[in-house]
C-alpha cells in the first residue's frame, strides 16, 4: 500500500549511515590491527592511512546518524517511531535533544559519539601507540555501531535501528489504523507521545552525555592496557594513558555526581544516594578506575603494582560494560525504579562483555609472569604501599556493591531467591561507613609519606598539627553537632563519628600538604586539591544524611496522636495542611495557600506552602509542585521545592493533593426558591438572601450596567454562630445562562444561583465533605548538604588540574 | 610472607565476613503462603494488586494510612498496610515488590523504600502501553 505523507528519505539516509558506520569501523579495526602487527614500517603505515581514513568515516556516518534522528525529531515526522514514542510538538527545544538519550537507541548513540571525538584525538595524540589503541577503540566503535543496526539473523534481534516507522514496530504491524493510506492524518498520529514530563529538568539535558562520556573514556586506558599486553611493551603504557586515566575518573565522578544532585533536587528519591543499582552501576566503575588511577601513579613514581593496574584498568572497563547490561537487560526489573525494560538483546549485552572482557584476560594470565615488578616489597613508611592499600580498600568497596547490586544476576544462575532487605540503604551503609573510614585516614597521611622510605621523625613532625586541628575539629562537632542518629545503635553511631574524624583528617592534612609538603605551589597540587574534595564530600554525605530531620511530623492531632515510642512502626511522614489554615508543624507553622499553573500546557501545578519558623518568626515560601504526565501509565510525578539556607535546605514535596482527583465529587446540588425572608436550612446552619443586586461592581465582579448580572447576596449563619456570606452569580453571555457559584471552605459549602422562578431566585446548595483543599506534604531538613556539592566541586577541580599538569608533562616528554 | 600479603589476607577475611553478615541480612522472595510461615521475619514479595478490591487511602483522614489487597501467582491473598504515603502511580500498578513482615492477617510495610512500582521511564518503551494508545480511537 502507498501511504499519503510519509517522509522517507531522512529514513533512508540514517539508515545508509547506519550501515556505512558499521562497515567503517568493521575496516578501521581490520586495517588498525593489520597496521599495529605490521611487520616493517611502511606496511604499517600504508595499513595505518586506511585505518585513519575508516575512522574518519565512521566518525562522519556517526554524526550524521544522530543529525537525522534530531532532524526527524525536530520537524515532528512522527511517522517515524522514535519522534513519535519520544517526542511532541511542545516540547521545548533543549528537550529535542534531551529526548534521543530517553531510549536505549539514542543512550548508545551518545556513547558512540563520544568514543569517536576520543578516538579523534587519540589518532593525532597516541604517536607510537595510535595504532593498536586505536584497533581496540575501532572494535569499541563496531560493537556499539551492532547496538543500533537493528537486523535480524534468524531469530536473534540485533541492536534497534532508530529509524523504524512506527508502521513497522513489530508491536504495531496488526494496528488497524494502518490500513488506511492517509492513517498520518489520524488524531493520534498528530502528535508524539511526548518526552516523560518528570525527566523535564535542566538535568536531563547535562546529566546523561557527561555520563556517558566518562563511560566512553574508560576505554582509553583499557585500551592502551590491551596495547601493553598485545604489543608485550608492558611498562611503557602507563604514562601515556596516565592523563586518560584521570579525565575518565574525573569526568564519570562528575556524571554521577550529577546524577545525584538530579536525584536530590528534581525526582523525589528523598535524597541524592538511594543506593539504587542503577546508581550502584556507575559508582562501581569509578570506584575501580579510582583504585587504577592510585596504581598506576605507584607504577610510574617507584616500579611497582603495574600487575595490579592491569587487573583494574581492565576491570574498570569491563564493569561499565557490565553495567551496561545490568542497566539495559531488564534483569534489576524488581529491584530498580529506573531501569530499563527488557528489550529483547540481552544475549547481545552479554557478548558485548565477553568480547572484551576474555580476550583482555587471556593476555592478562598468559603475560602474569612476564609483566615486571619488584620482588622487594615496599616499606611501610612509604607512599606506594598505603597508596596500593587504599586501591585495595576501594576496589573490595566496589566488590561488595556489585555483589549487592547483582543479586538478581545471582538469583537468575543459581536459581537463589535473595533480595536486599527492606532498610535497602543500611544494608550499604553499614559496610560502606567502615570504607569511609579507612579512606578518610589513608587519604589524610598517605601523601606525608615519601615514595621508597620516610624519615619517620619528619613524618611524624609534619602530621602532628593537622592531626591535632582535625581532632579537635571532628571532637567539636560530634559533641556540638548534634549527631543523634542512633537509629541502628551505639555501634553504628560510634563509626559515623570515626568516619567524621577520617572525613576531617583528609580535609584538614591535604589542604594542610599544599603549603607544608609542596610550599603552596598550588599548580602542581592537584591531587592534594582532590582530596580535600573528597575528604569535603564525606563530611557532607555524613553528616547530611546523619543529621537529616523529618519536619512534617504528623503532631497536628488533626488525625492521630504521635507517638514517638512507636516511630517506628508508624511513623507519620506526611502532615495535612488545610487550605488556608495555619498548622502547627514541629518548629514551623505550616500554611497552604493556593495553587497556580504556570506552563503552557498546564500539566504542572505549583503549591504555594508558607513556613514560619516559630523561634524567629521568619517566613518563606515552598513551591512544590505535581506533574501530570503526558506520557506512558505514569499518573502524577512530584517535584520538590526547597529553601536554601548557607548550612541547610528545606526540602518539601507533596504526596498528595485533593484537588487532583476532579471529579470525585459526586455529591448532587439540592434547589430551593430563595424569596423574601426565606431560609433555607443546611446540615450546619441556615442561610437567608440578603439582597439581590443586578450588574454587580464590586471586589469579585465588574460588570457595567449594559450587561445583563445578577447576583444573590446570601447571608449563612452556621450553628456555632459565625457569619459568612455566599454570593453566587447568574448571567448572560452570547444567549446564554451561565453561573458562577460560590464557595464557603469553612462550611464545606458549594452555593449556586441557578435561575430565577416565578420572580424568586433559584438556589443550589451542595454540602460536601472533601470540599476544602487539602495537600499532604512531607518536609525534611538537609543540614550542611552544600559541602557535599562544594567538595564534588573542589574534587573535580583537583582532577582538572592533574589532568592538565600530566597532559602537559606528557607533551613535554 | 610479605607485608601486603598479610594486609591482603585480613581485608579478604574482613571482606568474607562484611558478606556473611550481608547474606544474613538480606531477605528472601517468598510467596504469601511460605510469607505467612515465616511470620515477623523481613521477606519480599513479588505480587499483582488486586484491583477488585479496595484502595484504601483517604489522605484527608490519614495521609500516613495506605491499604490494599495483593494476590500471587499462585492465587493467595493478602492485605497489605503501610504507614506512608500512597505512591503516586499505585492506581495504575500492576505488579509490585514489597518488602515488609507478615503480622497475622496482614503484610506490614515499614519503610517508603518497602513497595517499589516500576517507576515512569521504565514503561517508555513498553511496547503494549503505547499499542493501547494508538488503537484507541
Amino acid at each position: 500500500m502507498d501511504y499519503f505523507g510519509e517522509h522517507l528519505l531522512p529514513g533512508k539516509i540514517g539508515h545508509f549511515f547506519v550501515t556505512l558506520s558499521f562497515a567503517a569501523s568493521f575496516v578501521a579495526t581490520i586495517a588498525y590491527y593489520k597496521s599495529a602487527s605490521a611487520k616493517n614500517i611502511e606496511d604499517g603505515n600504508a595499513w595505518k592511512k586506511l585505518a585513519r581514513a575508516a575512522f574518519a568515516i565512521d566518525c562522519f556516518s556517526v554524526f550524521s546518524i544522530f543529525a537525522v534522528v534530531y532532524y526527524i525529531i525536530s520537524h515532528h515526522y512522527f511517522e517515524y517511531n522514535y519522534a513519535w514514542e519520544h517526542s511532541n510538538r511542545t516540547l521545548p527545544g533543549q528537550y529535542l535533544l534531551a529526548c534521543i538519550w530517553e531510549a536505549q537507541e539514542g543512550s548508545f548513540l551518545l556513547w558512540t559519539i563520544w568514543q569517536c571525538a576520543l578516538g579523534l584525538v587519540l589518532m593525532f595524540k597516541a604517536k607510537k601507540w595510535e595504532a593498536p589503541v586505536m584497533t581496540v577503540i575501532s572494535f569499541g566503535q563496531l560493537c556499539l555501531a551492532t547496538m543500533i543496526l537493528g537486523i535480524y539473523i534468524s531469530n536473534a534481534k540485533i541492536g534497534i535501528n532508530p529509524f523504524l516507522l512506527v508502521r513497522q514496530m513489530p508491536a504495531f504491524s496488526d494496528a488497524p489504523i494502518f490500513n488506511q493510506a492517509n492513517y498520518l492524518s489520524i488524531p493520534q498520529m498528530q502528535d508524539g507521545q511526548g518526552f516523560n514530563a518528570l525527566l523535564q529538568n535542566y538535568w536531563v539535558v547535562i546529566h546523561p552525555p557527561v555520563l556517558f562520556l566518562g563511560f566512553a573514556a574508560t576505554i582509553v586506558p583499557f585500551a592502551y592496557a590491551f596495547a601493553g599486553l598485545w604489543k608485550k611493551d608492558f611498562g611503557a603504557w602507563t604514562k601515556p594513558a596516565l592523563p586518560w586515566t584521570l579525565f575518565a575518573a574525573c569526568v564519570l565522578g562528575t556524571g554521577v555526581m550529577m546524577g545525584a544532585a538530579w536525584a536530590y533536587e528534581a525526582l523525589s528519591f528523598g535524597g541524592f544516594w538511594a543506593w539504587d543499582p542503577v546508581e550502584n552501576a556507575s559508582l562501581v566503575p569509578w570506584l575501580v578506575l579510582v583504585a587504577a588511577l592510585h596504581t598506576q601513579v605507584v607504577y610510574n613514581s617507584t616500579g611497582h603494582s603495574l600487575r595490579a593496574t592491569y587487573f583494574f584498568v581492565i576491570m574498570s572497563f569491563v564493569l561499565v560494560l557490565y553495567a551496561t547490561f545490568l542497566t539495559r537487560s531488564g534483569i534489576l526489573g524488581d529491584s530498580s525504579v529506573h531501569a530499563f525494560v527488557d528489550s529483547g538483546m540481552n544475549l547481545q549485552l552479554i557478548l558485548f562483555i565477553v568480547v572484551f572482557l576474555a580476550p583482555a584476560f587471556y593476555l592478562f594470565i598468559k603475560n602474569y609472569k612476564k609483566i615486571p615488578h619488584i620482588e622487594k616489597e615496599e616499606s611501610a613508611y612509604s607512599r606506594e604501599f598505603w597508596m596500593f592499600i587504599g586501591s585495595l580498600v576501594l576496589f573490595l568497596s566496589s566488590l561488595f556493591v556489585i555483589t549487592a547490586t547483582s543479586l538478581p544476576v545471582i538469583n537468575k544462575i543459581f536459581n537463589t531467591n535473595w533480595s536486599v532487605g527492606a532498610d535497602n540503604t543500611f544494608a550499604y551503609n553499614r559496610v560502606e561507613i567502615f570504607i569511609a573510614i579507612i579512606l578518610g585516614l589513608l587519604t589524610a597521611f598517605t601523601q606525608y609519606l615519601k615514595y621508597k622510605d620516610t624519615n619517620r621523625k619528619t613524618f611524624l613532625k609534619k602530621m602532628a598539627l593537622p592531626t591535632l586541628i582535625a581532632t579537635v575539629l571532628s571532637l567539636l562537632v560530634s559533641i556540638f553537632g548534634g549527631i543523634h542518629y542512633n537509629k541502628y545503635g551505639p555501634g553504628f553511631q560510634t563509626a559515623i563519628h570515626l568516619a567524621l574524624f577520617g572525613a576531617f583528617y583528609a580535609v584538614v592534612a591535604n589542604a594542610g600538604y599544599i603549603w607544608t609538603g609542596m610550599n603552596g605551589k598550588i599548580k602542581a597540587a592537584g591531587a592534594s586539591v582532590a582530596h580535600v574534595g573528597f575528604g569535603l564530600m564525606l563530611v557532607g554525605i555524613l553528616l547530611s544524611t546523619s543529621k537529616k530531620e523529618l519536619l512534617s511530623y504528623n503532631t497536628t492531632g488533626i488525625n492521630l496522636p504521635f507517638d514517638p515510642k512507636d516511630a517506628d512502626k508508624n511513623p507519620l511522614e506526611n502532615i495535612t495542611l488545610l487550605k488556608g489554615i495555619k498548622t502547627d508543624m514541629g518548629k514551623y507553622w505550616a500554611t497552604y495557600t493556593g495553587e497556580d499553573s504556570t506552563n503552557a500546557s498546564g500539566n504542572i501545578s505549583y503549591y504555594h506552602v508558607v513556613l514560619n519558623e516559630k523561634k524567629t518568626d521568619k517566613r518563606f515560601d515552598l513551591y512544590p509542585d505535581l506533574i501530570r504526565n503526558t506520557k506512558g501509565m505514569a499518573g502524577v510525578s512530584q517535584n520538590p521545592d526547597k529553601h536554601h539556607y548557607w548550612d541547610r535546605d528545606i526540602y518539601s514535596y507533596i504526596n498528595y493533593a485533593s484537588n487532583l482527583e476532579k471529579g470525585s465529587d459526586t455529591t448532587q446540588f439540592k434547589y430551593h426558591l430563595l424569596s423574601g425572608k426565606d431560609t433555607i436550612f443546611y446540615s450546619n446552619g441556615y442561610m437567608t438572601l440578603h439582597k439581590t443586586v443586578k450588574n454587580p461592581n464590586n471586589e469579585k465582579y465588574h460588570f457595567i450596567d449594559a450587561d445583563t448580572a445578577v447576583m444573590a447576596d446570601i447571608e449563612i449563619v452556621s450553628r456555632d454562630s459565625m457569619r459568612y456570606t455566599a454570593k453566587p452569580l447568574l448571567y448572560i453571555k452570547n444567549n446564554e445562562l451561565k453561573t458562577i457559584p460560590d464557595t464557603v471552605f469553612a462550611q464545606d459549602l458549594v452555593v449556586i444561583f441557578k435561575g430565577i422562578k416565578n420572580n424568586s431566585p433559584e438556589i443550589g446548595i451542595k454540602e460536601s465533605s472533601a470540599l476544602t483543599p487539602f495537600v499532604s506534604l512531607k518536609v525534611y531538613e538537609f543540614p550542611y548538604i552544600n559541602i557535599l556539592w562544594i567538595g564534588t566541586i573542589i574534587m573535580i577541580a583537583g582532577f582538572a588540574m592533574s589532568i592538565f599538569r600530566r597532559s602537559k608533562r606528557q607533551a613535554a616528554a | 610472607m610479605k607485608k601486603t600479603h598479610i594486609i591482603i589476607l585480613i581485608f579478604i577475611a574482613i571482606a568474607i565476613a562484611a558478606l556473611v553478615s550481608f547474606m544474613g541480612s538480606l531477605s528472601t522472595y517468598e510467596t504469601i503462603a511460605s510469607a505467612r510461615q515465616k511470620e515477623g521475619k523481613s521477606v519480599t514479595l513479588y505480587v499483582n494488586v488486586d484491583h477488585s478490591q479496595v484502595i484504601d487511602y483517604d489522605p484527608a483522614k490519614d495521609p500516613n494510612y495506605f491499604a490494599f489487597h495483593v494476590t500471587d501467582t499462585l492465587g493467595n491473598k493478602t492485605k497489605v498496610v503501610c504507614n506512608f504515603e500512597k505512591p503516586y502511580d499505585f492506581d495504575k500498578a500492576e505488579a509490585v515488590t514489597l518488602k515488609g513482615k507478615m503480622e497475622g492477617d496482614i503484610f506490614r510495610i515499614s519503610g517508603r523504600d518497602g513497595i517499589l512500582l516500576k517507576c515512569p521511564s521504565k514503561y517508555k518503551d513498553d511496547p503494549n502501553m503505547a499499542k493501547k494508545n494508538l488503537s484507541q480511537n
